[in-house]
C-alpha cells in the first residue's frame, strides 16, 4: 500500500450504504477505508460496477455527508490478527481492543470470512462432552465439534444455562486445553457483563476471549461480530490444538442486521422481509464448527437466540434448526411453573447424540433410556391435554400413572441447581428412578437385559407407584 | 470447440458477473473468470453482455478481469471410477482436493474428476468391422465387486468399427475403439463428457412395475415406491429426513446410489463418508461405498454450484443407467436447491413469484424429476432411476410453495411428522398425510410373495384410519368413555405403531426388514385384531388380552426375530392363536 487513491465522489448513502462513483479496479469484497474529518470508518465493498461500488460501512453511516468524506479501497477482504494472546482480552465487535490495553501483536492474520471446510477433510464428532445438565447430557447429549443452538424466548435463563454450560463443561478437560470465546451481538451491557462476571468466577476468563458489539453499536458491526470470532476460534482450534467453545448471543440480533442490509441494498425478501440468502449466510456462520481430520483441536458452538412471541417456526430460529445439529428449547410453560432449566423436553433434540454416547463412551443403556423417557414423556403430554378437558378424575388408572411420571420427570430429573453438576451416571441413575414409576410394559424401547438390570433393581423397586 | 472467446469483467455482484467482449458464447457454456479462473455458467445473454453465474466464492473480482470461454457447455465426465468418489457440486473431486490443499476448499483449484493414470482391466466385446451405433456395447470393466461398467459407444455415433485394442489394462485418456463415421473418423474412450443439463437420451421409458425394496416396513408396504418412480420426503427440521435418506440409502436394494447432499451439514456427508465404508451390504457383503457415488455442495460451500449440483448428481445416475442398472438418487434437499435458484434470480433482478421463488420453480422442479423412470437404454437391457427428494418447508408448512409444486411431479409423499418425531416415533412417516401412486403397479410383485398383501395392508391401514378418528373423540371425554370395541381398535392401532410402523435403524436386527418378515409381523398383529375383536364383542374385558404376556411379548418381535427365521413369527402367530382360543373358552365357562 505505496500510495492509495482516495475519492471524494459519493453518489449517495443510504442505511449503511454508500455508494461511491469513478471508482477503478476495485474488487469484490475489498476493504474500504471511510475518512471523514479525523475519524476513520471501515467498510467493505459488496458490489462493483465499472466505475462504480456499492460500499457497507461496518461502523454505521450516521454523521457521514456526501461532502468532505474522503475512500480509499485497502484491497483484500478483511483480516484480522489471530494469536493465543487474544485470551484474556476484551474487543469490540470488529476485533480491537476495549479493555485499555494494547492491540494485539501479531504476524499472522486471517481473513474473516475464511474458507469453506471440505466435507471429506472433516473429523465426525464423537466426543462426549459432561455439561453436568441432565436434560443435555442424558436427553441432548453435546459433542465436541458440535453446533448446538439454545432457542429461547425474552425474559428466559437462557444466559444461566450458557454460563453454567461453559463452568461445568470446562472443568473435565484436565489435559487439553480448553477455551470459551464469547461473541454478544447487539445485547444489553448488563448481559455481557454477566458473562464475564461468569466466567471470572469460574476462573475462567484468564482462557476466554470475549468480543462485544453491543445494542448501541451500528448495527452492521454485528455481521462481522461472530465471523472474528470464529476465525480466532479456529485458529486456537487448529493452530494450537486448543478445545473451544463458541457462544453468540443473540442471533436473532444478527439476522436483524442482515435484514436491514438487505433491505438498503432493495433485495427482494422472502420471509418477514429477511433475504433468500439467510440460510446460506447463517450456514456460513455455523458450519465454522467442527473437528478436522489430523488435528486435535474442536469448535463447539452454542448460538443463543431469542424467538419472537416464542414462535418456533420465525425463519430466525427455523432456519437455524435447519443447519445447526439439533437445537436445545427453552419451554416458556416450564419456565412459568418455576422450573430450572426449563429445557423442552419434546421439541429438543442432539442429532450427533446416537454416535457420541453408549459403551465405553456413556453407558451401554444411555440411548434407550433417553428414548424411552422421550416416548414417556410424549405420552405424559398427550394426557395432559386430555386431562385439561375431561379432569383427572376421568382418567383411566394407567394414565394417572403417567401423569405422575410427569410430575417427577420435571422436578427431578429436568430441574436441577444452577451451580448443580451431575455426572452422567447421576443422570442416568436418576432416569431410571423415573422409568421405575411406571409398569414395565410401557418400557417397550428398552431391552430386556437394562431391564433387568436396572428397573429391577432394589432400588428402583421402592419408586413403583 | 470454436476456439477461445476472450472476454472482460464489467461489474461483480455477489456470484452474478456481468461480461462484455463474449461474442459467439452460448447459454449454460462455461466461462473461467478472472486471475484465478474460476468456474462459471453463462446464464444469459442481453445485447453485448454476458451473464455469468460463477460457482466458487469470487471475492476479490474485479471489473476490468479477464473472462475465458472454450463455448462448451458446463458437463460432467463419465466413465470408471465414479463409484466409491466423492465430488463437489461442479464434479470436482474432494479427496483430490483434500490431498492438494488441505482442510479448506482454495478458489480456483481445477482436478479431473476421474483418476486419468489409472489402469481398468478392460474386456473388449466387439470385433473390429463390426457395424456398431449409439449404445452399442464395446467392452465392459469390473468397476467395483459390485458394478460391472459398460463402454457404450456415445450419442450420435455409428458407422464400422475400424479398431478394437485387446483385452488389457487401459486409462481412460487411452483410445480403445475408432469408428467410421459419416463425419470422419471417431476415436473412443472409456471416459467421456456429457452436458448435466441435457437428459441423456433412450429407447423407450416404460411403467414402472418392481417395487424398490427399502426394508423400511412404512415405505414398503403402506407406501411402497417402485424403481423408476418419484418420491419427496417433505418435513420440517429435526423431523429426520436426513435419517430416512441414509436408511433408504443403506438398505435399499438399487445397484447404486447416487447420494446428492444439496446445501446441507458437512458433518452429515463425513457421516456417509466414514460409516458407509464400514457397513457390509447383507445381500452381496460387501461395503456399501462400493455402490455409492456422493456429490457434496455443504451449505457453507458457494450457492451457485448447489444449483447445479443434482444436475451432476443425476447426470451420473443416468450415465449408469444406460448400463441396464438401477439406480436411486436421494436428493437432500430440493429445498436448498430451490432456494439457490431464488437466491440468483434475485440478483439478476427477475421478477418473484411465490415467496420469492422465481416462476420457473415449478418448470425446474419437474425436469429434474422426469429424469427419473423405468426405460429400455439404447444398449438394450432396462436400467431405471428412482428419485428421493428431501424438501425442507419452512416451519415445516407443508403449503410452501416448493413442496406444493414437489408433490404435482413425485407419486409418493412421504410426509413427516413433527409430533412422531418429538415421541422419537422413527421413521416419522405419518400414515395420514403420506400416500403412493404406485399401489397398483407393484401389487403383482408382491402377490406372488403372498396373494393376501394388498388386504392385509388396507386392513392395517383402515385401523390406523380409524384410530385417528377416534383419537378426536378421545380427546373430547377420553379413552373409557368409548365403546369396548373401539377401544380394543385403539390398542390394535397402538401396536401397529409400535410394533410394525416404529423402526429402530441402529438396531442391528431391526434396521433392515425383508418383505416376507413386514408381512408376517403385520399378519401376526391382524389376527389379534380379528380374534381379538370377537372375543371383545362377546363380552371379555379387554384387559384379559391385552395383559397376556404373550400379546405384550409382540411389540418385541421386530427387533428379536431375524430376518433369516422369520419362522418364529409363525410360530409366535400360532401360540398366540392357541391362547386368544384358550380365553374364548374361558369366556364359554363364564
Amino acid at each position: 500500500m505505496a500510495f492509495e487513491i482516495e475519492y471524494t465522489n459519493i453518489g449517495g448513502i443510504s442505511g449503511p450504504l454508500i455508494f461511491v462513483q469513478g471508482v477503478r479496479g476495485v474488487g469484490l469484497g475489498e476493504i474500504v477505508e471511510i475518512r471523514d474529518g479525523s475519524t476513520l470508518r471501515v467498510g467493505q465493498t459488496l458490489e462493483v460496477d465499472e466505475d462504480k461500488a456499492v460500499v457497507q460501512v461496518f461502523e454505521g453511516t450516521s454523521g457521514l455527508a456526501l461532502e468532505g468524506m474522503r475512500v480509499a479501497f485497502v484491497g483484500s477482504a478483511l483480516e484480522v490478527p489471530v494469536d493465543r494472546a487474544m485470551l484474556g482480552r476484551v474487543f469490540d465487535g470488529l476485533g480491537r481492543p476495549i479493555d485499555g490495553f494494547p492491540q494485539v501483536i501479531s504476524e499472522l492474520r486471517m481473513n474473516v470470512n475464511g474458507l469453506p471446510v471440505n466435507p471429506w477433510s472433516r473429523e465426525y464428532p464423537r466426543d462426549f462432552i459432561q455439561t453436568g445438565i441432565s436434560a443435555i447430557d442424558g436427553m441432548n447429549t453435546l459433542i465436541r465439534g458440535q453446533k448446538l443452538p439454545i432457542f429461547s424466548g425474552s425474559g428466559m435463563p437462557h444466559n444461566l444455562i450458557a454460563a453454567q454450560i461453559a463452568r461445568q463443561a470446562m472443568i473435565l478437560t484436565e489435559e487439553e486445553e480448553f477455551t470459551v470465546i464469547f461473541a454478544a451481538m447487539g445485547v444489553k451491557f448488563d448481559v455481557a457483563r454477566f458473562f464475564i462476571d461468569s466466567l471470572e468466577e469460574s476462573g475462567v476468563l484468564t482462557h476466554s476471549a470475549i468480543f462485544l458489539s453491543l445494542a448501541d453499536a451500528p448495527s452492521i458491526e454485528r455481521l462481522i461480530t461472530p465471523r472474528v470470532a470464529l476465525t480466532l476460534a479456529e485458529h486456537l482450534a487448529f493452530e494450537e490444538g486448543m478445545h473451544v467453545l463458541v457462544i453468540l448471543t443473540d442471533m436473532t440480533n444478527y439476522c436483524e442486521s442482515l435484514r436491514e442490509l438487505s433491505s438498503s441494498r432493495g433485495e427482494i425478501p422472502s420471509r418477514k422481509g429477511y433475504p433468500g440468502y439467510l440460510y446460506s449466510d447463517l450456514a456460513s456462520i455455523y458450519e465454522r464448527a467442527g473437528r478436522l481430520k489430523g488435528y486435535n483441536g474442536s469448535i463447539t458452538q452454542m448460538p443463543m437466540l431469542s424467538m419472537p412471541s416464542d414462535d418456533i417456526s420465525h425463519p430466525v430460529p427455523d432456519l437455524t434448526g435447519y443447519i445447526t445439529e439439533g437445537q436445545i428449547v427453552l419451554e416458556r410453560e416450564l419456565f412459568n411453573k418455576g422450573i430450572y432449566p426449563p429445557i423442552a423436553g419434546l421439541p429438543s433434540l442432539s442429532r450427533l447424540m446416537k454416535d457420541g454416547i453408549g459403551e465405553g463412551r456413556t453407558r451401554g443403556d444411555h440411548a434407550q433410556v433417553a428414548a424411552q423417557l422421550f416416548a414417556s414423556y410424549a405420552k405424559v403430554k398427550r394426557i395432559r391435554s386430555l386431562a385439561a378437558i375431561v379432569g383427572e378424575e376421568e382418567l383411566s388408572q394407567l394414565d394417572k400413572v403417567y401423569l405422575s411420571f410427569g410430575e417427577n420427570f420435571e422436578e427431578h430429573f429436568l430441574a436441577q441447581g444452577e451451580h448443580e453438576n451431575r455426572t452422567i451416571e447421576q443422570t442416568l441413575e436418576i432416569g431410571w428412578k423415573m422409568l421405575s414409576l411406571l409398569p414395565q410394559e410401557e418400557l417397550y424401547r428398552i431391552c430386556r437385559e437394562d431391564i433387568q438390570r436396572y428397573y429391577m433393581s432394589e432400588e428402583n423397586l421402592e419408586c413403583r407407584i | 470447440m470454436e476456439g477461445l472467446i476472450r472476454g472482460k469483467v464489467v461489474s461483480v455482484n455477489g456470484p452474478i458477473v456481468k461480461a462484455v467482449g463474449m461474442k459467439g458464447v452460448r447459454m449454460f457454456d462455461i466461462a473461467e473468470v478472472g486471475p484465478d479462473r474460476l468456474i462459471g455458467e453463462v446464464i444469459r445473454l442481453l445485447g453485448k453482455i454476458a451473464l455469468i453465474q460463477v460457482y466458487e466464492d469470487n471475492t476479490g473480482l474485479k471489473p476490468g478481469d479477464e473472462v475465458l470461454s472454450e463455448g462448451r457447455p458446463l458437463s460432467v465426465l463419465l466413465g470408471p471410477g465414479l463409484i466409491s468418489s466423492i465430488y463437489d457440486g461442479i464434479q470436482r473431486p474432494l479427496v483430490g482436493i483434500a490431498e492438494k490443499c488441505g482442510s479448506y476448499i482454495d478458489k480456483g483449484i481445477k482436478l479431473s474428476a476421474l483418476d486419468t493414470e489409472k489402469r481398468w482391466e478392460l474386456k473388449p466385446l466387439a470385433e473390429s468391422g463390426a457395424q456398431v451405433r449409439e449404445g452399442t456395447v464395446v467392452g465392459e470393466i469390473q468397476e467395483s465387486q459390485l458394478i460391472t461398467h459398460k463402454i457404450i459407444v456415445p450419442h450420435g455415433i455409428s458407422g464400422v468399427l475400424t479398431s478394437i485394442v485387446e483385452a488389457g489394462g487401459y486409462t481412460i485418456e487411452d483410445v480403445i475403439y475408432t469408428v467410421d463415421t459419416a463425419a470422419g473418423p471417431y476415436e473412443g474412450k472409456m471416459a467421456g463428457y456429457w452436458p448435466v443439463r441435457s437428459p441423456r437420451p433412450v429407447k423407450v421409458k416404460k411403467n414402472p412395475h418392481i417395487p424398490l425394496v427399502t426394508g423400511q416396513r412404512i415405505i414398503d408396504t403402506f407406501f411402497p415406491i417402485a424403481r423408476g418412480g418419484t418420491a419427496a420426503i417433505p418435513g420440517g427440521f429435526g423431523t429426520g429426513k436426513t435419517m430416512t435418506q441414509h436408511a433408504l440409502a443403506k438398505w435399499c436394494n438399487a445397484d447404486i446410489i447416487v447420494y446428492i447432499g444439496c446445501g446441507e451439514r458437512g458433518n452429515e456427508m463425513t457421516d456417509v463418508l466414514t460409516e458407509f465404508p464400514n457397513l457390509i451390504d447383507e445381500r452381496n457383503g460387501r461395503p456399501l461405498i462400493e455402490r455409492t457415488v456422493m456429490i457434496a455442495n455443504t451449505s457453507n460451500m458457494p450457492v451457485p454450484a448447489r444449483e447445479v449440483s443434482i444436475y451432476t448428481g443425476v447426470t451420473i445416475a443416468e450415465y449408469y443407467r444406460d448400463m441396464g442398472h438401477s439406480v436411486a438418487v436421494m436428493a437432500d434437499s430440493t429445498s436448498r436447491w430451490a432456494e439457490a435458484l431464488r437466491e440468483l434470480s434475485s440478483r439478476l433482478g427477475d421478477m418473484p413469484a411465490e415467496e420469492g421463488f422465481p416462476p420457473y420453480l415449478a418448470t425446474r422442479l419437474a425436469e429434474f424429476y422426469e429424469r427419473a423412470g423405468l426405460v429400455e437404454t439404447l444398449s438394450g437391457p432396462d436400467g431405471d432411476i428412482t428419485i428421493i427428494g428431501a424438501v425442507s418447508p419452512p416451519g415445516g408448512d407443508f403449503s410452501e410453495p416448493v413442496t406444493q409444486h414437489t408433490s404435482r411431479f413425485v407419486r409418493c409423499f412421504w410426509a413427516l411428522d413433527k409430533i412422531l418425531a418429538d415421541a422419537r416415533h422413527y421413521p416419522s412417516i405419518s400414515w395420514i398425510d403420506s400416500y403412493t401412486e404406485y399401489l397398483h403397479d407393484i401389487e403383482d410383485w408382491w402377490k406372488d410373495l403372498d396373494s393376501q398383501w394388498l388386504t392385509v395392508r388396507n386392513a392395517a391401514i383402515n385401523i390406523l384410519l380409524e384410530d385417528n378418528r377416534l383419537q378426536q373423540l378421545v380427546k373430547l371425554v377420553g379413552a373409557d368413555a368409548l365403546p369396548v370395541t373401539q377401544q380394543f381398535t385403539l390398542y390394535v392401532a397402538e401396536m401397529i405403531k409400535n410394533a410394525f410402523l416404529q423402526q429402530n435403524s441402529f438396531d442391528a436386527i431391526d434396521k433392515y426388514c425383508s418383505p416376507e418378515k413386514q408381512l408376517k409381523l403385520l399378519k401376526t398383529i391382524l389376527t389379534l385384531y380379528e380374534k381379538g375383536m370377537i372375543l371383545v364383542q362377546a363380552g371379555l374385558d379387554i384387559k384379559d388380552i391385552t395383559e397376556r404376556p404373550l400379546v405384550s411379548e409382540m411389540v418385541r418381535l421386530k427387533s428379536e426375530i431375524p430376518n433369516k427365521e422369520t419362522e418364529r413369527i409363525d410360530a409366535y402367530s400360532e401360540g398366540l392363536l392357541k391362547e386368544l382360543e384358550s380365553l374364548k373358552e374361558l369366556l364359554l365357562g363364564v
